[in-house]
């Protein structure tokens, strides 16, 4: 009666994902190159490849880290502009310069995080709230003021940073998503993600199991910061011109009401209600103006309903239902394959 | 039981544990809240694998003195060695690196993070490797995951609770929560364990069990064991020496006998004779 549970071994599981993740790009660009999909919907993919990034990324923050922050958009504005500055700048060819300025544009970001993590973390919940709403707020301001740093115009302020490449495609956009997805999963699941989960369960404890929390925490916030810069500086190579309007308060709540709405320590779910929340305004173009009142009504009936958003806690894992179909008794064995290009 | 031996003016050490060090000797500690004296003057002395008792009536203060011990509160007075060192000035997470683990009198488990999950975070610095190794899988990632998910497995065993390793820690029922507590505590490698009521709201068959394993506890891990409990049963059944606390101050000391007929331990519990009368 009691068989032992089979399962699937790691390499396997990896192989699984990244054969699907593979297919997946494959499928998309060769569907983009022959014209099927048209450019009005890539550009839209794209933006939701973007979403996605910033969504996982706070996730990190507020779900895995249970803290809440809210100046995720100055983290974004710090990867755009400056891997919009590098890419302008350097002189480079674009196709070498893009690659370069993703990595500076998360670097960026991490280094700003570390800075605002370390005395904006000593404070909890709605004293944090604040505080990196000032942040962000202060990074805003700051872009939007200075034009010109030792003579060099570099921002250009308020007048916007013109003529950026536009080197972000569907491929590299969904690239990037996948590496973030991974690398989030791989530090989630190992000592340093169990450290930054047990601080979201109980502080206290936490500290009385020899983890250090201050540590943690500013890792949990840096990571966030990290993924955040990289989505930023896909936006800054996707719309080729960069206004400090486009990182306020609005952005920041915007990519909170994703997580909040896919449910916060839920990467899956952040994935899904980032796709949606980008969709659903995009396919309802005409009533765009109401898109804010979509939003809260989205919301509150999540919040009324699933208080701990769409998916809960639960983290999608293809090898754990295939496990499931597996251990079942033999009736069939065909699975069904959905975008399974997420988590081991 | 070996036999108690005292030791000039601090109090009393099994005689087994006389070659070595104390594994926690308290000289005159103290904390204030605003004028109030929580914990006043408090000299105790464990022993390297001692099994101590505090007890005292509800508000003494015993609590507090876990909290001190553990620096969640900074004493305002006093010195405490453990092994021999000086514990001022370090966080609760150092403390714990260099040796103090605790269970808390309303349980602290990571509830939503499975059984499993809980007993490794107990295991962070025993399994040590660098972010990068996790973030890129890298050999010492597995080496160290794997020896983690066998010592985990094994510490669970203690309490029989393998079966439960991948059930969330929050739906364990009360009793097997605070066991939990106590093999997280474990997984730290203490020297010294400090248990919080660890039979509260268990039934006389599960204490009579708790005891047993502490005992094991004691005698497998060779460390010594500071337990703060109501349940006389199983103070008197396991406690080699016990403390009595009133009003933040110790008013006794030493052994099981000792502690039964003195009549300051009676009053405190019980009240003067007549008084009641009066």
């Amino acid at each position: 009666m009691k068989q032992a549970y089979k399962k699937i071994p790691m390499p396997v599981r990896y192989a699984i994902n990244t054969l699907l993740f593979a297919a997946f790009l494959i499928i998309g660009v060769s569907l983009i190159q022959s014209g099927a999909i048209s450019k009005y919907f890539t550009k839209v993919l794209m933006l939701i490849g973007i979403n996605i990034i910033l969504a996982v990324s706070l996730n990190i923050a507020t779900g895995y880290l249970g803290q809440l922050p809210l100046g995720h958009a100055g983290f974004m504005a710090v990867g755009a502009y400056t891997a919009a500055i590098f890419m302008t700048r350097s002189g480079l060819d674009p196709s070498v310069s893009f690659p370069i300025g993703l990595v500076l544009g998360a670097l960026s970001a991490g280094i700003f995080g570390i800075l605002i993590g370390i005395p904006a973390l000593r404070l909890k919940g709605d004293y944090l709230a604040i505080i990196t709403l000032g942040f962000g707020e202060i990074i805003r301001v700051v872009l939007l003021n200075i034009d010109s740093v030792l003579g060099f115009k570099l921002t250009y302020g308020a007048a916007s940073l013109k003529s950026i490449p536009k080197e972000t495609t569907f491929l590299n956009t969904f690239l990037c998503v996948g590496i973030a997805c991974l690398l989030i999963h791989t530090m989630m699941k190992s000592r340093h993600g169990r450290a930054v989960l047990s601080i979201r369960e109980n502080e206290i404890a936490a500290e009385s199991c020899g983890i250090n929390i201050t540590y943690y925490k500013v890792l949990g916030f840096t990571a966030s910061a990290v993924f955040a810069g990289l989505a930023g500086a896909l936006y800054a190579g996707y719309l080729g011109i960069l206004n400090p309007s486009s990182f306020g308060f609005m952005k920041s709540i915007e990519i909170l009401v994703m997580v909040v709405l896919g449910g916060m320590g839920s990467m899956v779910g952040s994935v899904l209600s980032a796709t949606v929340l980008t969709a659903i305004p995009e396919l309802l173009r005409a009533f765009s103006e109401y898109r804010m009142i979509v939003y809260s009504l989205l919301l509150i009936t999540v919040m009324i309903f699933k208080p701990s958003g769409l998916m809960g806690q639960y983290d999608f894992s293809l090898s754990r239902i295939l496990e499931k179909v597996f251990n079942r008794k033999p009736t069939r064995d065909t699975t069904n394959h959905k975008a399974g290009d997420k988590n081991g | 039981m070996d036999k108690l031996v005292p030791l000039p003016s601090l109090g009393f050490i099994p005689e087994r544990d006389l070659g070595s060090t104390p594994i926690l000797d308290i000289h005159h500690l103290g904390v204030e809240f605003g004028g109030l004296h929580a914990v006043d003057d408090f000299n105790l002395i464990i022993g390297r694998t001692e099994i101590a008792g505090l007890i005292g009536p509800n508000g003494a203060g015993k609590t507090t003195v876990f909290n001190l011990l553990t620096n969640v509160y900074t004493p305002t007075r006093g010195v405490v060695l453990l092994d021999g060192v000086d514990i001022r000035g370090k966080s609760t997470a150092q403390l714990n690196r260099m040796g103090i683990a605790r269970t808390f009198q309303n349980i602290r488990l990571f509830k939503d993070l499975s059984v499993e999950d809980n007993v490794r975070i107990g295991l962070h610095n025993a399994f040590e490797y660098s972010l990068g190794s996790a973030l890129f899988r890298l050999p010492s990632y597995w080496k160290n995951e794997r020896l983690a998910h066998d010592t985990a497995l094994g510490l669970l065993s203690i309490f029989d609770m393998q079966s439960l390793a991948d059930k969330p820690a929050g739906s364990l029922p009360y009793g097997a929560q605070r066991r939990l507590e106590i093999v997280r505590a474990l997984a730290t490698k203490p020297k010294l364990l400090l248990l919080d009521e660890p039979a509260a709201g268990m039934n006389p068959s599960e204490t009579g069990e708790l005891m047993e394993n502490i005992r094991r506890i004691r005698d497998t891990f060779e460390i010594a064991i500071l337990l703060i409990e109501h349940d006389m049963n199983l103070v008197m059944g396991i406690c080699e020496g016990i403390a009595v606390l009133n009003y933040g101050r110790i008013i006794a000391k030493g052994t099981q006998e000792q502690i039964k007929s003195n009549p300051v331990v009676i009053e405190a519990y019980l009240g003067r004779r007549g008084e009641a009368k009066a």
